[in-house]
């Protein structure tokens, strides 16, 4: 470690970012800090992402990357027609990726609105990890997702009642009319109350991803300003998208908040998650994240507890991939399951 | 009863200043039938060393002047050399032995020269450079900047007045300073020149005029790592192969010799050949 | 295993059907060298690829009378439209057979695949076909009205971009209507000549182009030949300054582009991770072997720890080893010969006081390598700092404000190219202004393209390559008297004074000599 790391560690999340920002989390204060960061060159970012995107993942390689990628995975629903038998349909799958190979790993959570979060643990049984990576964790979106346009105490009712139905994870999203016009103290206390009602009884806290919605905030500077404000606010993770606006993950912006997350690594010693989510529906798609990952904060961090692919899509062109590489021959759509 | 003449013994132009040859030397100067008519300083080699330092000193200034300036001053050239026209007749009579009425003319073409060149100065860039449409994200423009310091053998032939105007005011166009070897026969005009610009705009030290022999200065020129140019268009009589080889140890840009009466004839090209392109790529990204 | 470890994405080879040895291509046709034959080896292994023909002086002689003739008899009677047509048949084969031309110029030079395949060979087929839309534009190209070509061209290329100096060379010329003879670099004439099969894919008359494969004197005989109008060379200053020398006193237009010894100013407020990633690109782009290299990295003092740490960290991610692999980064030094200079000048860094650093990694056995290297606790005065080293070797300076950043970047005989990372636009604007370089990059670095013009200010040689500037050197003006020395966008537009001196009555005596 470092001295700053070392200094870092000694204190909670609330300390550490008001050393960091000198300050109370005031808007001033918090804008002197963001903008003080380092800006991007879009031009230069998507280069980069580009060049990482040309890496040529084979073999052995490529075997390693699909199950790492399936083990990645938050498979998903977030759609107003869900109901139990939905989420009981993805928890199956979430479970058994691949129906004819028993030896493909499962996924690490299923994420789902809070009103599913019941049903989803019920369904898992003995296979919810819990915070584990044992099983399959229960993520839940929540802070009404995915405007995020409520009062706080709807917002942190929502977390509570997910919370207090099992969930693991909690998937907020961040007021982003608020961060787009400056108010940053307010984006700030928001995930700090929102991280207090990840509590639960026993003193264990749920994990707290971060939703920045990418592409509302538009351009890269914002993005790795958010970054940097949920980081301090004490988020665990932080997460592009919604799925749910125009614009979802994309690799610069990936990139772009895994180099925060090293950033902050290097400053503190700590070690945030990134969760790309929306638009990666191809096993070759996600090669390059997982590429991205190891090659800007190194191999460590393809783990569940510190990236995660937010996707529905997306398993079952992997587990196609994973066909191809045991049968060697291509498969196809019928070959795998529908949740 | 004729008054006494007073004779004169020139100087040299450098930095702004008239100083002597630090050598002391001087030579006579006589008129196109043989009569004395004054004395020039007899530069050396250390007064040409002595030039390049003060054409460097003044180089960030003058390039980095607006083009509007600088075509401002050089206009001034050619509103006090049209005062000064009958000064200039008197002595390309006197030097060259020709007639009055062709004088006058020698000297309204080298004034007519200033105004065109001029004239360049914030034109030159917009025709010589241009954006240029790559593939990607970026602005990329490429324009012409000066060379640097530019060494001159003014042409040693011709009218000795128009000759160096032709040779002196394309590279000061875009911003270059300028070392010159005077006509060794018929400096007067130099001379006078010299004068005029030290009373005109151009800062001391963009323009400095040697006065002497062309052949004993010009491979100390030629081989001065600090020149970044030599326009040889003068200099048809000497060894110039060899100042071209010269020349070539520090890339020195080379203009060849011109003879006959068009040479350093008034064009575009005479201005870039002093320039460089420069080219400015800048990433462009609205996110 | 680790997963960064990737397993071998070897580039197949299939592709490529090679002979065994290769002779010179001379009006059309291959012929053999009247010179002993070399062997063309691959760095990365040492392996023989195959033996090139040695053209003597006789040899030169024959290719020169060939571009001479073909000149004479079919490539200055064609129309512009038909030249023109000529060079978009090439840039459309060189596109057909890229693969094949990626997979051998990574062979021969060493570099790594993604490079050839990504950055080399796109940028040929993108030279052919921007010089090719030229070649019936030419009233519009900057020498005035109905310029005419020079004549017979001599090119000489260098090692670091064999196939890419060839359509720097070759595109504009042929555009231009001049014939060719071009000369490859020693340890780099393969894809030349498989250009060479191109030419007579798109039979192309004979004799327009000519390539002699051979050694240091073949290049010399072709620049001193006299039959040549013109010397296009891309290489060292030292060799330059040769050429140079060579060509005093005759009429022959030169163009040189030579070293460099850039520097990359990073400010305080730079985007940090986009400037890591640019001093990266702009230093091991290539193994180093890039005339414009940012090898010197200039960074303001208030940054400088953190960005060698960052940088060290990026540097570690690097892969070094097979160029054939898809996935390395750094690929074989060219040869034996430049592998000893690299590693006598970062001898002489540590020497000096120097402080050196590379990543851990593997080299391979066989062939040439050598580690990325940085310098830090350089100073102006060192070898390191003022010599172009031509590898992956930075030097590292540092500088407290944009007036000192100025003079350090200035402070060469080189003035090839620059780097400036800030996020300032007017700084940015003002530091372009005052660096003495011919191409600046600002937040990027090392970019190309055919539209743009290339080349230095001082002993970075002279002359453009790309854009509508490098058509001036391979033109020639048309007679006449100031229309001899206009310069006009516009190909009608006199620009000279309305003449009213009687001199210029006169029948002119002087053979006109344009600019250099």
């Amino acid at each position: 470690m470092t001295t700053s790391q070392t200094a870092m560690a000694q204190l909670n999340t609330g300390e550490r970012a008001l050393a960091l920002i000198g300050g109370e989390a005031t808007d001033a204060n918090l804008r002197r800090y963001l903008h003080g960061i380092p800006g991007i060159d879009a031009v230069g970012l998507e280069q980069r992402a580009s060049d990482l995107g040309t890496r040529s993942i084979k073999t052995s390689s490529k075997k390693w990357a699909i199950d790492k990628i399936i083990s990645l995975i938050d498979l998903t629903t977030l759609e107003g027609a869900d109901t139990p038998g939905k989420v009981k349909s993805l928890v199956g799958k979430a479970l058994t990726p691949d129906a004819g190979d028993l030896s493909c790993p499962r996924v690490a959570a299923v994420c789902v609105y809070g009103d599913m979060v019941l049903h989803a643990v019920a369904a898992l049984g003995s296979a919810h990890s819990a915070g584990t990576d044992a099983g399959v964790n229960v993520a839940a979106v929540a802070t009404a997702f995915p405007s995020g346009r409520a009062s706080l105490a709807i917002k942190l009712a929502d977390v509570h009642d997910a919370v207090a139905a099992g969930a693991d994870e909690i998937d907020m999203v961040i007021d982003r009319g608020a961060f787009l016009s400056g108010r940053f103290g307010q984006v700030y206390d928001e995930i700090v109350a929102v991280k207090q009602s990840c509590r639960r009884p026993d003193g264990s806290f749920a994990h707290l991803k971060v939703i920045l919605e990418t592409g509302e905030l538009s351009t890269y500077d914002n993005v790795r300003r958010a970054s940097w404000l949920a980081i301090l606010a004490g988020g665990d993770f932080i997460k592009t998208s919604t799925g749910k606006v125009p614009v979802a993950a994309t690799l610069p912006v990936t990139l772009s908040m895994l180099e925060v997350v090293r950033d902050w690594h290097r400053l503190t010693g700590a070690k945030v998650g990134v969760k790309p989510a929306g638009g990666i529906r191809t096993s070759k798609d996600a090669t390059k994240y997982i590429v991205t990952v190891a090659e800007t904060v190194g191999e460590e961090w393809l783990t569940p507890s510190l990236f995660r692919f937010g996707a529905s899509s997306l398993l079952n062109d992997v587990l196609m991939q994973r066909q191809k590489m045991t049968s060697g021959h291509y498969s196809g759509l019928d070959y795998v399951t529908i949740d | 009863m004729t008054r006494l003449a007073v004779p004169k013994t020139y100087k040299l132009y450098l930095g702004g200043k008239f100083p002597r040859s630090e050598s002391g030397r001087v030579y006579e100067i006589r008129s196109h039938d043989g009569e004395f008519l004054a004395n020039a300083a007899k530069a050396s080699r250390k007064d040409a060393r002595d030039a390049v330092v003060a054409a460097r000193s003044a180089l960030g200034g003058w390039a980095g002047a607006t083009a509007y300036n600088r075509g401002q001053v050089l206009y001034r050239i050619a509103e006090l050399l049209e005062g000064r026209r009958a000064q200039f007749v008197t002595e390309i009579v006197q030097s060259e032995g020709v007639s009055t009425a062709a004088a006058f003319a020698q000297v309204d073409e080298a004034i007519d020269r200033w105004v065109w060149y001029a004239g360049w100065a914030d034109k030159y860039l917009q025709v010589a450079g241009n954006a240029n449409p790559v593939s990607g994200p970026y602005f990329n423009l490429s324009v012409p900047e000066p060379t640097g310091v530019v060494a001159i053998i003014a042409p040693q032939t011709g009218g000795s007045l128009l000759g160096l105007v032709s040779a002196v005011a394309p590279a000061l166009v875009s911003g270059n300073t300028v070392v010159v070897v005077a006509n060794e026969a018929m400096p007067l005009s130099a001379i006078s020149l010299g004068e005029v610009l030290a009373t005109s705009d151009v800062p001391g030290g963009v323009v400095n005029i040697l006065t002497g022999s062309p052949a004993e200065m010009a491979p100390w020129l030629a081989s001065h790592a600090d020149v970044n140019a030599l326009d040889l268009v003068g200099a048809g009589d000497l060894d110039w192969i060899h100042l071209e080889i010269d020349a070539a140890e520090t890339l020195t840009r080379v203009l060849q010799p011109e003879n006959g009466p068009d040479a350093a004839s008034p064009s575009l090209a005479r201005v870039l050949a002093f320039t460089e392109t420069k080219t400015i790529w800048h990433t462009k990204g609205l996110i | 295993m680790s997963f960064l470890d990737y397993a071998p994405a070897p580039e197949s080879q299939a592709v490529l059907n090679l002979r065994g040895d290769y002779g010179l291509f001379i009006d059309g046709e291959f012929v053999a060298g009247r010179g002993e034959p070399f062997q063309s080896i691959n760095p990365a292994t040492e392996k023989q690829i195959a033996m090139i023909a040695h053209a003597d002086a006789a040899d030169v002689d024959a290719a020169v009378a060939a571009a001479r003739r073909a000149y004479d008899k079919t490539w200055s009677k064609l129309s512009g439209s038909d030249r023109g047509k000529y060079l978009f048949r090439i840039a459309r084969l060189v596109q057909e057979r890229a693969r094949e031309l990626a997979v051998a110029e990574t062979l021969d030079n060493g570099k790594p695949i993604k490079e050839s395949r990504d950055v080399d060979v796109p940028l040929v087929a993108a030279w052919f076909f921007y010089y090719a839309g030229w070649a019936d534009k030419l009233d519009h190209a900057g020498v005035g009205p109905t310029p005419s070509a020079r004549g017979v061209a001599a090119q000489v290329i260098p090692w670091n971009f064999p196939l890419l100096m060839l359509a720097w060379k070759i595109a504009p010329a042929l555009a231009a209507g001049n014939t060719v003879v071009l000369k490859p670099a020693e340890t780099t004439s393969l894809t030349a000549l498989l250009f060479a099969e191109i030419l007579q894919q798109a039979d192309l008359p004979a004799g327009v182009v000519n390539i002699v494969t051979g050694g240091r004197d073949t290049g010399k005989a072709l620049v001193g030949h006299p039959g040549v109008n013109l010397v296009a060379f891309t290489g060292s200053t030292g060799a330059g300054r040769a050429i140079a020398r060579s060509v005093a006193g005759t009429d022959k237009k030169v163009i040189l582009e030579l070293g460099g010894k850039a520097a990359n100013i990073v400010f305080d407020d730079a985007p940090i991770d986009q400037a890591i990633e640019g001093i990266v690109n702009g230093i091991f782009f290539n193994q180093g072997h890039v005339c414009c290299a940012g090898s010197r990295l200039l960074v303001q003092e208030s940054i400088h720890d953190d960005v060698i740490d960052r940088l060290k960290a990026r540097l570690s991610t690097l892969r070094l080893g097979d160029p054939m692999d898809k996935n390395t980064d750094i690929g074989a030094i060219n040869s034996a010969e430049q592998l000893a200079r690299i590693r006598e000048l970062t001898d002489i860094g540590e020497q000096e006081g120097a402080e050196r650093w590379s990543p851990d990694c593997v080299l391979p056995e066989a062939g040439f390598w050598f580690r990325p290297t940085i310098f830090t606790n350089v100073s102006t005065s060192h070898r390191i700092a003022r010599d172009e080293v031509f590898g992956p070797v930075l030097s590292v300076l540092t500088f407290r404000t944009p007036a000192e950043a100025i003079a350090k970047a200035n402070n060469t005989p080189y003035g090839l190219s620059a780097g400036i990372w800030t996020e300032k636009g007017s700084r940015m604007l003002a530091v372009a202004d005052k660096l003495r370089a011919g191409v600046i990059w600002a937040n990027t670095f090392n970019r190309f393209d055919p539209a743009s013009p290339f080349g230095g200010y001082k002993e970075s040689g002279y002359g453009r390559e790309g854009g509508r500037h490098g058509l001036a050197a391979y033109l020639k003006p048309a007679a006449g008297r100031a229309a001899a020395r206009t310069v006009t966008a516009a190909p009608a537009a006199s620009i000279a004074p309305a003449v009213a001196s009687p001199a210029a009555e006169k029948t002119p005596v002087s053979r006109k000599k344009a600019a250099k």
